[in-house]
């Protein structure tokens, strides 16, 4: 890896040699030439540490294959039973809809849609976005319209997604219950839990150098 | 060290989204198709505009009750403090930090921290840029975990629905506090972190 120059000399416009790639940090703004082969490494930018490439190179379909898991588990955890909750003869079941429709009053309903989409809704706009950009790529053809404003919304979106923050939210609220009732924990709570690890992974592999050439070279 | 080339040096400019060098002049990037800008002239009154928006949000979050209680005929109103206060009692010490910190001390950093890069990277600077930008990489990190306590208030409110023994409604202060996380993170995001650098550079020129 070297520092890119701006003497053009032979080479085109955006200053790109065959065989390399020019690579940018979008943190600090310096300019890296990038040999074609050692983009399947790691590396770093030198001013500011930032990581100009993961190094995976077999992400993509790892990606694709966690999101489409991602997506069923998803609407496995809306309609099954989140947590379950016992006093004396009352009792009540919670899955993830009840938990948003507890808000559908009044001021409240803002609050609701909020939750529904920072647990449930951008969650799984991601996985689709990437499905949907990435897809064609793991099965070999050609990629689908506007793939690469779906792959740009999908790395756009991940601040949004909140789904391992409402997991650390329902430990909160199983102790501030805990001497109010008896409590038990559903199916959805487990699969939440087993969503929440996947995507963690998932995150690790979204190398935005290694998906943005495989986008642009699958044309 | 060796001088960094930058992208604005040679009269180009890399997409935000994608890290594509795109040559300057054009005006979406051609590759993702996101909006193409050298430098964001603007984000210094973007991170303040949100960050005053933020912070008008942040204190009736911390007036008004997060929970309303109904138990016995009696109902109890508990704000953000007095929610960690109940944990105290009941001796939940580790739960009520977590909720302590993600309520209170990660707000209050934020918006000093979002100030203090605002007002650095505002003018020409000295202060090392990798501090600078561990900074606001842990601000742009931890912003989002604030939402816990909005989360704790919608799960409470839709499990405790007993009509004779409870009943939990959220307060006003949750739509208040999500807010202000929401402001916070877009005052983050509003950060062009390629300014820390100019600035510096210009600083070094000068003196
Ligand atoms: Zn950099
Ligand atoms: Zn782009």
């Amino acid at each position: 890896m070297e520092l890119a120059g701006g003497q053009s000399g032979k080479r085109s416009d955006a200053g790109i040699a065959e065989g390399e790639d020019v690579v940018g940090c979008t943190v600090c703004d310096a300019v890296y030439r990038l040999p074609r082969g050692m983009a399947d490494q790691s590396t770093q930018c030198a001013r500011c540490g930032h990581k100009l490439s993961f190094g995976t190179n077999t992400a993509l379909a790892w990606v694709v294959s966690l999101s489409a898991t991602n997506v069923v588990l998803l609407f496995l955890v809306v309609f099954l039973p989140f947590l379950e909750l016992r006093s004396g003869q009352f009792g009540s079941e919670a899955s993830v809809i009840d938990v948003i429709l507890g808000f559908s009053s009044g001021i409240m309903v803002p609050l609701a849609l909020a939750v529904l989409a920072f647990i449930l809704m951008l969650p799984l706009s991601r996985f689709v976005l990437l499905i949907y950009a990435l897809g064609p790529i793991a099965l070999g053809t050609t990629n689908l319209p506007n793939a690469a404003r779906a792959l740009r919304w999908a790395f756009a979106l991940k601040p949004w997604a909140m789904a391992e923050i409402f997991m650390v939210g329902v430990a909160v609220a199983l102790v501030k219950l805990a001497d109010l009732a008896t409590l038990a924990i559903g199916p959805a709570f487990w699969i939440f839990a087993l969503l929440v690890v996947l995507n963690a992974l998932q995150d690790t592999l979204m190398c935005r150098h290694t998906l943005w050439t495989a986008l642009t070279c699958n044309g | 060290m060796q001088r960094v080339i930058t992208a604005r040096d040679t009269g180009r400019v890399i997409c935000r989204s994608c890290g594509l060098v795109a040559s300057i002049g054009q005006d979406r990037c051609p590759r993702c198709s996101a909006r193409l800008q050298s430098r964001d002239t603007q984000s210094q009154q973007k991170v303040w505009a949100w960050w005053l928006v933020g912070l008008i949000a942040f204190i009736p979050a911390n007036l008004y009750p997060m929970l309303r209680t109904t138990q016995n005929f009696r109902t109890e109103d508990s704000t953000i403090i007095g929610g960690v206060v109940d944990l105290i009692d009941h001796q939940a010490y580790a739960v009520a930090i977590i909720v302590f910190v993600a309520s209170i001390v990660i707000p209050v950093g934020k918006f000093i921290v979002i100030a203090y890069l605002a007002v650095l990277t505002g003018r020409a600077h000295r202060t090392d840029p990798h501090r600078l930008l561990v900074l606001h990489e842990v601000v742009e990190f931890i912003g989002r975990w604030s939402m816990i306590d909005v989360f704790v208030v919608a799960i409470l409110t839709a499990l405790v629905q007993f009509d004779v023994l409870a009943t939990i409604n959220p307060g006003i202060a949750a739509v208040c506090f999500a807010l202000s996380v929401v402001f916070t993170m877009l005052a983050a995001q509003s950060f062009d972190s390629r300014q820390i650098w100019d600035r510096l550079e210009e600083s070094a020129h000068h003196g």
